[in-house]
């Protein structure tokens, strides 16, 4: 009865224990089927290819990837899905339980396909040990949380009850670990994310986008192509903009088109948008002529006197340059007892957020409101409005839940598109990147070629230091700026270095746009500069970590741009955390290479610093709060949560403020109709900048509160029942809300409050205070190096984070780990190739299996301009990473690996090159 | 046009006979990945409902015979002899659990990626590939079945119904070596498959070895097996020569010169493994 061919498609299948009808398409996928016509927008879809596991679904037991059955396959048998499975499985809300309990999911997007294959694996074997745990989740990729949450979370998931919420966490005001407000959604797989909301009867789009490095384009006859193809609506081109078709993040640099007009200057650039049915926009095929030119990929063939010229107003393919000068580097070289050189470069790195970008936008009267998985919901807005042509006041963005971003959903990329394609239409239009033209067309981390000088006197003190830094930018500028400016600021680490002169250069290529990913062109000046060190403090006969030590910046010591710290400065405190774990994990490597020949360990260490909020600029954060006339409290929570968790530490902070317990506070997310605008969720300002202006916002509430009840300041509050209670020793007030007047958002009480950090511009020396704080961290790792296979496998890491204040310790582990986990491919195995590694097949992450243990190291070193003391941590976590890894690998085997990442082909090359001791 | 799902062979083949392109489709974990976002073929024969395509048994001659449709994971967990564990090792390392569950191991030799898992283990074991087709069935010999990188013997109108392996010898071991960059998931830069038989001295009587992902198509290294009989399976040792027919290339994950010398080693440690199971 199977053999029925097109006659009779339908396929009736147990969904979750209900016997259902599809009728897909011949060889559609199940993922599609689940998703489209079942509406199962719990089964996420991450690559298509089966490469990274989140679309699990269990078919008649057994996990599988939906994108990789054809859905009539499942013809009576029995489907499983992740929210179905929450709703009844008890393993499945066991896992949800020890999923939030142990901080597991950060963004949430993988969450679904982590524990529908637990949920497999716990049915046969109820207590499963760590390998096995492994071995069952491993076909799953997470890239934020660096897997060790999960691994625990699974292996406690029998602790936990089927049943029942978080137990009593008090007031869960900062310091307390509680459990990610936000976070229920997350492990029941009821979140929606970018490609969750848009209504079913949405029109797609489909982009087209130029398969050259760099080739002139023409189309063939565009009426004639949507005569002929019923369902297509339109085709956008550049000609249907009416407004700038250009996009960019900093002044001066909005130099993107969003469909390129004659030229595409990258593989993957956008050139037209098909904008129709799902079942039209499959088979049609745009009329395009390509002319191949030629392409410069490399900033040295970009910069060649006779190269081709990417844009007419940056001779020579140069974007822009940086510049930070403090003393005389040179004659300190000079009088230096010992100078090292080195010359290092890194790989492109895509981002490999599991969520690729998506959203959808719609006309509401004269205005256009667009959902969208995105860092930074009021730049989108300002984007859309100068592409559209639009005033401001006549675009909302209203942001999803995000499914990943770590700095590639800063840039608009889907949303001008979606906002043109309503804009030409009037319809409703939806759309999601496919997982290729995701990797192809949005930023990357910079490829860098990196030069350092550093000297040293005898007594280890540092004594010169110059450094030369070349970024392949690609063909637009996105935050190729940002990186040219910070990387001179902070290649020389968190060190007292007097001497120094760093300069830095952003090239065009017909590559990729590289902008911004979690450290801003830090963690590649961290490479070089932490492997110098070593073979600085080697040269001097010093111990490596005591080198830093000596070292480290400390309050009162001027920083390379000239700022002075009074307080704050804890590098020194992070390195001096790690002593007992460098020595004892330095005599245990001794004794066990004096017992193995075949593979040799090593203990690497490193640090970072990392200015939090933007480099010398205004970044303000704005919050609002308000009291409901029947006593609820609201904030307006607008710093995104891609994951890292300000959801959870912004209304911790607000709460402290207000002076209540955290779990009486609603959330209203960001919106850029109601919620003001607290920036973008980008160089780890959030928790600082937002979360001072939140913290500004409790205050003042809770002042204007106080006031009306002429009450003290001790005086302990409680919300509800249409009043306001206060206690203070003795005495009761009251306030009935329900006469009070109410504001146009219904709030009896409202505080507003914006935090701007305090920096100064820097000269042209690139001397003043860039920033208002630093975070510092100092991180080690062990690895385990193979010698005759080249192969490194990474053992250990303990990392110390001085986060000024942790608000959410259990949060905080969760940003390291994923940092490290990303330090870690960056260092072994990340490298994005257009042509080669367009895909998570070729492009490799690391998966479960590869992440080690990891001791978080909890420094609270206050700073005083700090919520509470509290500093910025997100990119932090990924800076020393790398560089502690590469560092022991040349401590396990001699081999000192120059040219990221350390594939085992580059560090059998840099064994036979010869260990350099 | 259309899904098909038969029940009965014959009945496959008649829509493979019919004309027209025809999607061949048993696990799709390599389908899918191929198709992209392009859109679906119209006409999608599915092999999994076949009966008695899936599964692993033993002949009358003592030989075995792996259905076409066959999964990793069927093929994981299956009672085998020694000699086939390299074999098992080879399908737990294929993909996760998901690809595990739904690949199929007709499906990998008909891939025929250079780097598919499938190969080298049942190369080392004398496998032969049962094609079934309008005319019957024949039956070749995996070497001669994968032609080149996603070549194969098999002709319009053909099905793979099976692979049969020979009885292995009851002193045969086998081991699988698989190199990458990351620990699941793995992409293979490498894989050698080795099955060793060993006299009460611990020298080797019967060798097998063979390499995946250094040539166009997997390969038994026959200079090698002949040089390790009689050698001590502990430390044998291994003439440069053995190695002249593989022509590993440059890639992402790995350069030749890399891949000369890692496999080298990658066949020293399944030797040594297989002889010391």
């Amino acid at each position: 009865m199977m053999d029925r061919p097109a006659t009779s498609p339908a396929t009736g299948f147990m969904l979750n224990g209900v016997a259902v009808q599809a009728a897909p398409r011949p060889g559609e996928r199940l993922s599609e089927t689940l998703r489209g016509r079942m509406l199962s927008t719990d089964v996420k879809i991450g690559c298509n290819a089966g490469d990274c596991g989140i679309c699990t679904v269990l078919v008649d037991g057994d996990p599988v990837c939906a994108c990789l059955m054809p859905a009539h396959r499942v013809q009576g048998r029995a489907v499983e899905t992740p929210a179905g499975l929450a709703r009844v499985d008890p393993w499945a809300r066991r896992l949800a339980r020890s999923f939030q309990a142990e901080g597991a999911a950060q963004c949430g997007i993988c969450i679904p396909g982590m524990i529908v294959s637990a949920v497999a694996l716990l049915r046969a074997d109820p207590r499963p040990d760590e390998p096995r745990v492994m071995d069952a989740l491993g076909g799953v990729l997470c890239r934020c949380t660096g897997y060790r949450k999960i691994v625990d979370a699974v292996m406690r998931a029998h602790l936990h009850e089927d049943h029942g919420g978080p137990l009593a966490e008090g007031d869960g005001h900062t310091g307390a670990a509680i459990e990610r407000l936000d976070g229920a959604a997350k492990v029941m797989a009821t979140e929606r994310f970018g490609d969750d909301v848009a209504p079913p009867d949405a029109l797609a789009m489909r982009v087209i986008r130029s398969p050259h490095d760099h080739a002139a384009f023409e189309f063939g006859d565009l009426e004639g192509f949507v005569a002929v193809h019923p369902g297509i609506e339109t085709v956008l081109t550049a000609r249907d903009i009416p407004g700038e078709n250009s996009v960019g993040v900093i002044p001066g640099f909005l130099d993107q088109p969003v469909l390129a007009e004659t030229v595409a200057r990258f593989r993957g650039e956008a050139v037209a948008a098909l904008i129709g049915t799902a079942d039209a926009l499959r088979d049609a095929v745009l009329p395009v002529i390509w002319t191949p030119r030629a392409a410069v990929t490399t900033p040295r063939a970009a910069m060649a006197p006779d190269a081709p010229q990417l844009h007419p107003d940056r001779p020579g393919n140069v974007m822009c340059r940086g510049y930070v000068s403090c003393g005389d580097a040179e004659a300190a070289l000079a009088r230096a007892d010992v100078v090292v050189e080195g010359r290092f470069s890194t790989a492109c790195v895509e981002h490999a957020y599991l969520e690729p970008e998506a959203g959808y936008a719609r006309a509401v009267g004269d205005r256009i409101e667009l959902r969208n998985s995105t860092q930074a919901p009021g730049m989108d807005r300002e984007m859309i409005a100068r592409v559209t042509g639009l005033p401001l006041d006549r675009v909302r963005v209203q942001p999803t839940a995000v499914g990943g971003g770590f700095g590639s959903k800063l840039d608009v990329t889907i949303e001008p598109l979606l906002a043109l394609a309503v804009q030409k239409t009037g319809k409703t239009v939806r759309g999601v990147f496919e997982r290729t033209e995701s990797m192809q067309s949005t930023s990357k981390r910079h490829p860098s070629d990196i030069t350092m000088r550093i000297g040293a006197k005898a007594d280890g003190r540092l004594c010169g230091f110059v450094f030369d830094g070349t970024f392949n930018t690609g063909a637009y500028s996105s935050w190729g700026p940002t990186v040219a400016t910070r990387a001179p600021i902070h290649a020389s680490g968190p060190y007292a270095v007097a001497d120094y002169t760093a300069r830095s250069v952003g090239v065009f290529t017909n590559g990729p746009n590289a902008g911004a990913f979690r450290g801003f062109g830090v963690p590649q000046t961290a490479i070089a500069q932490e492997a110098l060190f070593d073979t600085l403090a080697d040269r001097l006969g010093h111990d490596r970590l005591a080198f830093r030590i000596l070292n480290a910046l400390e309050n009162g010591v001027p920083t390379v741009t000239g700022q002075v710290f009074s307080q704050g400065v804890g590098i020194r405190r992070c390195l001096t955390a790690l002593q007992p774990a460098w020595d004892r994990l330095r005599a245990q490597t001794r004794d066990f290479n004096a017992a193995h020949d075949r593979v040799k360990r090593g203990v690497g260490v490193a640090s970072c610093w990392y200015g939090c909020g933007n480099t010398a600029l205004s970044n303000p954060s704005t919050f609002r709060a308000g009291i409901r006339a029947d006593g609820r409290v609201v904030l307006h929570q607008g710093a995104m949560d891609i994951g890292q968790g300000a959801n959870t530490v912004i209304a911790q902070i607000f709460a402290r403020a207000l002076g209540v317990p955290v779990s009486t506070i609603e959330l209203v997310g960001p919106d850029t109709d109601v919620t003001p605008d607290a920036g973008k969720t980008s160089a780890s300002r959030q928790t600082f900048i937002s979360g001072n202006a939140a913290r500004i916002a409790g205050e003042t509430l809770r002042r204007r509160v106080l006031a009306r009840m002429n009450a003290g300041p001790d005086t302990r509050l409680r919300f509800g029942d249409g009043a306001v209670h206060g206690s203070e020793g003795a005495l009761a007030h009251r306030i009935a809300l329900d006469d009070l007047p109410a504001g146009a958002l219904g709030y009896v009480f409202e505080a507003v409050a914006t935090y701007d950090p305090p920096t100064t511009p820097l000269d042209e020396n690139g001397q003043g205070a860039a920033y208002a704080q630093f975070g510092y961290a100092a991180q080690l790792a062990m690895v385990e190096v193979d010698l005759a296979l080249a192969t490194t496998r990474v053992l250990h890491v303990t990392a110390a984070h001085d986060v000024g204040h942790a608000i959410n310790p259990l949060l905080v582990e969760g940003q390291v780990h994923g940092g490290v986990a990303q330090g870690l491919g960056m260092a072994l195995m990340e490298e994005y190739v257009p042509h080669r590694t367009e895909n998570l097949h070729d492009y490799l992450i690391p998966t479960i299996g590869d992440v080690p243990p990891i001791d978080v190291l909890l420094i609270e070193e206050p700073d005083a301009h700090g919520p509470y003391g509290a500093k910025g941590l997100g990119e932090h976590a990924l800076i020393p990473t790398a560089p502690a890894i590469l560092n022991a690998i040349h401590d396990a085997c001699g081999a000192r690996v120059t040219q990221t990442p350390a594939t085992p082909a580059r560090l059998r090359a840099a064994l036979a090159g010869g260990a350099d001791g | 046009m259309g899904y098909h799902a038969p029940y009965r062979l014959n009945d496959a083949l008649t829509v493979l006979a019919g004309g027209g392109p025809v999607a061949v489709v048993a696990g799709g974990t390599d389908h899918y990945p191929a198709l992209g976002d392009a859109p679906e073929p119209a006409v999608v024969l599915d092999l999994t409902r076949i009966e008695g395509l899936r599964g692993i048994t033993r002949a009358a001659d003592g030989g075995w015979r792996i259905g076409a449709t066959t999964t990793w994971t069927d093929i994981a967990v299956a009672d085998l002899p020694p000699a086939f564990a390299g074999l098992q090792q080879a399908a737990r390392m294929i993909g996760g659990v998901q690809i595990q569950n739904a690949g199929t191991i007709g499906g990998n030799l008909c891939n025929a990626s250079p780097a598919a898992d499938g190969v080298p283990p049942l190369l080392a074991l004398d496998a032969r590939v049962t094609l079934a087709g309008p005319d019957g069935t024949r039956d070749v010999p995996l070497a001669g079945f994968v032609t080149g990188a996603r070549q194969t013997a098999r002709r319009p109108g053909e099905l793979v119904t099976q692979i049969a392996l020979p009885a292995p010898p009851n002193d045969l071991r086998g081991a699988f070596c698989k190199l990458g960059a990351r620990r699941y998931l793995v992409i293979s830069i490498a894989m050698v498959a080795a099955c060793i038989a060993r006299d009460a001295h611990g020298r080797i009587t019967d060798a097998r070895v063979a390499v995946g992902a250094c040539s166009a198509v997997a390969q038994r290294l026959t200079a090698l097996e002949q040089a390790l009989i009689g050698q001590h399976a502990g430390a044998p040792e291994m003439p440069a020569h053995a190695f002249d027919g593989l022509a590993p290339i440059d890639d992402i994950r790995a350069d030749a010169a890399y891949r000369r010398a890692a496999v080298a080693e990658a066949c020293g440690r399944a030797i040594r493994a297989a002889g010391s199971a």
